[in-house]
């Protein structure tokens, strides 16, 4: 276990090179479903279902830092966590990438 | 164009007048109106005449064209010309006018165009080819059309406006700001108030610079700051001349025998810069050299139209209530839509309309008869339910198009002559009605279609591939093969705002794929999880797996093949399929390579927009009535098409007779055979939609179906717009230009169109083969 700058643990979750540009990657973590992408703006970690129909956003079409999921299209702010006409939103897990690896801020 | 007008009047009253035109520019007359569609690349240069060559020949009138008039001597009625003098009874000023330049320090750097003229759209669109960014200076209607085809060009464009809002002739406080917010959102910027102090460059135009300081870089300054009346010609021949050529009620100047119409007249202080008014001069002006004594011009309340990149605008009148007036006003931010009406003593002095223009016929010609109305909330629409108008509710002498001053009863009496129009085009042809700007099309529809007469839908302007990429999909093709652009980021980063959504990515994904005829850069984070996976992601984010079997015809081992896959990877559900096909449903990812493996058998592209499936009956293998062998033909239809992307999913079907036993005549694309040959049938659907598909061809052999097969199906992959069903297609463009584009084309199409087909198709693998070994990671999770 290692730690954030602010005193959170991080809990390593991939290798960067398991991620590619554009696409994201589902990891599972203590019963948990969270959804990877490598954005332009870097890495992003948000709950992998999506609240509206439980659809798996890590399947989703990557556009800047929105992701549409794949089953309705509706659009996920991975930066806020917002979901397009859905009142719920998804959890944003911070990331950071040290060494290579991919940490989250659980 | 309003001489052109006053031509076609005069001709169709048998005036007997010997008439000649003397133009300035070097062509014929043509419609201004359409040149910012030019500019947008919705329409070429060359159909914008408004009559052929022949017609002037037929009717007698000479036209001299690129001849400058030097001056006039009104009483010896005599024109001077560069060749020689040239005396007249009568003499018509349409001199129309030239675009207002402010007096800026720059105005005359290479790059700073006016926009009035085809030689202006040329220029610009040659900077445009070569610049990124463009200023069109004014907000008014002129300098909004232009805005509107340089972003279709795909260029950054700037507006800058000196008053508080947009195109404030003709808009209130509300309607401009709506219309600013609108075109904001599809990519154009607009400063306002903006005071424009200084166009920038050493040469070429480097910037436009502005009072408050601030220096917008830019390639391509478009000026739009009004107009001025040409009446240099009269006030040198001694005509009385305010702001244009002053006329009377009968659009007499000062001089006998001398008469102005158009943008360079002036009449009761008024000069007329918009369409309508002056083609109603050009009327009065025909019936008054008729011998029509009587004929009298009178002001007009005048309306204008405006789509701006997708942003449909109407308004008339005046907009803004004065004292004593008052104001009926439907407003939906939301949505983007902003009515209004303005009314004095009951009667509409103005209307303005943004984003839902279905009341503008019923508005207009209340307007413009000052017409006194009872159910103003029904003038606007409310509780209408017809999405389209008609025409129905317009009376007669309703002014259907106002480009062309063309009544409901004119068009009425085109259609219903003997051999009268049955189509848009037709009515377009006889009365110029919807031959402008287009925005009476519905209407015109609408009475052929209550003449019983057809009406055909014709083909509304082409929109833009998206917000992100705001140009049209033809557009966009021509700058992507200039450029060479293989890959959806290149096209996003030239064309579009470098990021695209999940609408545009894909669509590009599939033109680049038909453009290039397979040899484009496949980029998967630009598609659908489906086609990175090549399975369909279902409700609980498995996936389905539906292997190729050509026909619906299959064989015990390809199914004991399946049988024991199904079992293997504990498939949970499996299925027979609508189009003849089994589905393995509730795959996981990361057992799609090996199923696929372990089948053995290609992709069935169930997954994608793609051709799909060829269902087949028995024919006359099997069958006692089958005329041809449609097993067989399905089998080698499937093996032709497969693996080839289209705008959307393609089902096909071949039946051995006219008991059609296999649906064809539902199906996008369908093959009867026939008493010794062959029909093909496009565009039907027993989905959403039900319709019979159209007849395109009869053929004698199966190997010429097989041909036509090919050639329909890749015109519809060049022609239609991604998430196009050919359903939709064919009755959009309608059969016969569909046939006339396939089966009925010349020798030299049809071979160009098999050509990029066999292209396109040797590119087409099997993914099912090509993907894992290339990509194996692409399956699994991340581990922690």
């Amino acid at each position: 276990m290692t730690w954030a700058a602010d005193g959170g643990p991080l809990q390593r979750v991939a290798s960067l090179s398991d991620l590619r540009p554009g696409e994201g990657r589902l990891v599972r973590l203590h019963g948990r479903e969270i959804a990877l992408f490598l954005t332009a703006a870097g890495v992003r970690a948000v709950d992998a279902r999506c609240p509206h129909a439980g659809g798996p956003l890590h399947d989703g079409l990557l556009s800047g830092t929105r992701v549409a999921c794949p089953l309705h299209l509706r659009r996920v702010d991975l930066d806020t966590g917002e979901v397009e006409d859905c009142a719920d939103r998804v959890r944003c897990y911070p990331a950071v990438v040290r060494d290579g690896e991919v940490l989250l801020e659980l | 164009m309003v001489a052109a007008s006053l031509l076609d009047q005069l001709v169709r009253r048998d005036a007997p007048w010997e008439v000649t035109v003397f133009g300035d520019e070097p062509w014929l007359p043509y419609d201004r109106i359409a040149l910012s569609g030019v500019l947008a690349g919705e329409r070429s240069p060359d159909d914008l005449a408004l009559r052929e060559p022949e017609w002037y020949e037929r009717h007698g009138i000479e036209v001299r064209t690129g001849c400058h008039v030097l001056a006039l001597d009104a009483s010896r009625r005599r024109l001077r010309t560069p060749a020689d003098d040239f005396d007249f009874d009568a003499c018509v000023l349409a001199t129309g006018s030239r675009p207002f330049v402010p007096p800026l320090p720059g105005a005359d750097l290479d790059g700073v165009t006016t926009f009035r003229t085809l030689d202006d759209v040329r220029a610009m669109l040659r900077r445009a080819a070569a610049g990124r960014r463009a200023v069109v200076i004014g907000g008014g209607l002129l300098g909004l059309e232009a805005a509107r085809g340089l972003l279709a060009r795909g260029l950054e464009v700037t507006v800058l406006h000196l008053g508080d809002r947009l195109m404030e002739r003709q808009l209130d406080q509300g309607a401009g700001a709506l219309l600013r917010s609108e075109l904001e959102h599809l990519g154009l910027r607009v400063v306002l108030p903006a005071a424009t102090v200084r166009i920038e460059g050493d040469v070429r135009v480097e910037a436009v610079a502005l009072r408050d300081g601030t220096s917008l870089p830019a390639e391509l300054v478009v000026v739009c700051a009004g107009i001025r009346p040409n009446a240099d010609l009269a006030a040198a021949a001694g005509l009385t001349v305010g702001r244009g050529v002053r006329v009377d009620d009968r659009l007499a100047t000062s001089a006998p025998c001398v008469f102005a119409v158009g943008e360079c007249a002036e009449h009761g202080g008024r000069t007329y810069g918009l369409v309508a008014p002056l083609y109603e001069q050009a009327a009065v002006l025909a019936r008054r050299l008729a011998g029509d004594g009587a004929a009298a011009f009178a002001a007009l309340e005048t309306a204008t139209r405006l789509k701006v990149a997708g942003v449909d605008v109407f308004a008339g009148g005046r907009t803004v209530a004065e004292a004593g007036d008052q104001e009926v006003l439907l407003r939906d931010d939301a949505n983007g839509v902003y009515k209004k009406l303005v009314l004095r003593d009951e009667a509409v002095v103005g209307v303005a309309l943004v984003g839902d223009l279905s009341p503008m016929a019923a508005a207009g010609d209340a307007l413009a008869r000052n017409a006194k109305v009872a159910d103003r909330l029904g003038l606007l629409g409310v509780g209408r339910t017809e999405d389209a108008p008609d025409g129905a509710d317009l009376p007669d002498e309703a002014v259907v198009c106002g480009c062309n001053g063309v009544t409901k009863a004119a068009i009425l009496a085109a259609i219903g002559r003997e051999d009268g129009c049955a189509t848009r085009a037709c009515v377009a042809r006889c009365t110029r009605a919807s031959s402008s700007c287009g925005s009476c099309a519905p209407v015109v529809d609408g009475l052929l279609r209550l003449s019983g007469a057809g009406g055909m839908p014709g083909v509304p302007p082409a929109p833009p591939v998206c917000a992100c990429v705001p140009l049209p999909r033809a557009a966009l093709r021509e700058r992507v093969l200039t450029a060479d652009l293989r890959s959806v980021g290149a096209v996003l980063r030239a064309f579009g705002d470098g990021i695209g959504c999940h609408r545009c990515r894909p669509a590009l994904s599939y033109y680049l794929d038909v453009w290039w005829c397979g040899q484009h850069v496949e980029e998967p984070a630009s598609r659908h999880i489906n086609d990175r996976v090549h399975a369909n992601v279902q409700c609980d984010g498995t996936f389905s797996v539906v292997p190729r079997i050509r026909g619906g015809v299959t064989s015990p081992a390809e199914l004991r093949r399946i049988a024991d896959v199904a079992e293997r990877y504990g498939v949970p559900a499996v299925k027979i399929t609508g189009g003849q096909r089994i589905d393995l449903l509730g795959v996981r990812k990361r057992d799609l390579p090996a199923v696929w493996a372990d089948l053995g058998m290609p992709s069935g592209h169930a997954y994608t927009k793609a051709i799909r499936t060829v269902k087949s009956c028995v024919g006359t293998d099997w069958c006692r009535f089958g005329v041809g062998n449609s097993t067989d033909v399905a089998v080698r239809l499937e093996r032709l098409l497969e693996g080839l992307y289209t705008p959307h999913k393609v089902k096909l079907g071949v039946t051995g007779c006219p008991r059609n036993c296999a649906e064809v005549t539902v199906k996008d694309l369908g093959i009867v055979a026939i008493t010794g040959g062959w029909e093909l049938y496009v565009g039907g659907a027993a989905g959403m939609t039900v319709r019979k598909g159209d007849l395109l061809c009869t053929v004698a052999t199966a190997e010429e179906a097989l041909q036509e097969a090919a050639i329909a199906i890749q015109h519809y992959r060049e022609e239609a717009e991604y998430l196009e069903r050919l359903y939709h297609f064919v009755p959009r463009v309608g059969v016969a230009a569909f046939r006339a584009a396939t089966a009925e084309a010349p020798a030299q199409r049809r071979h160009e169109l098999l050509e990029r087909f066999r292209r396109s198709r040797a590119a087409a693998g099997d993914p099912w083969r090509a993907v894992p070994a290339a990509d194996p990671g692409r399956f699994a999770e991340a581990v922690p």
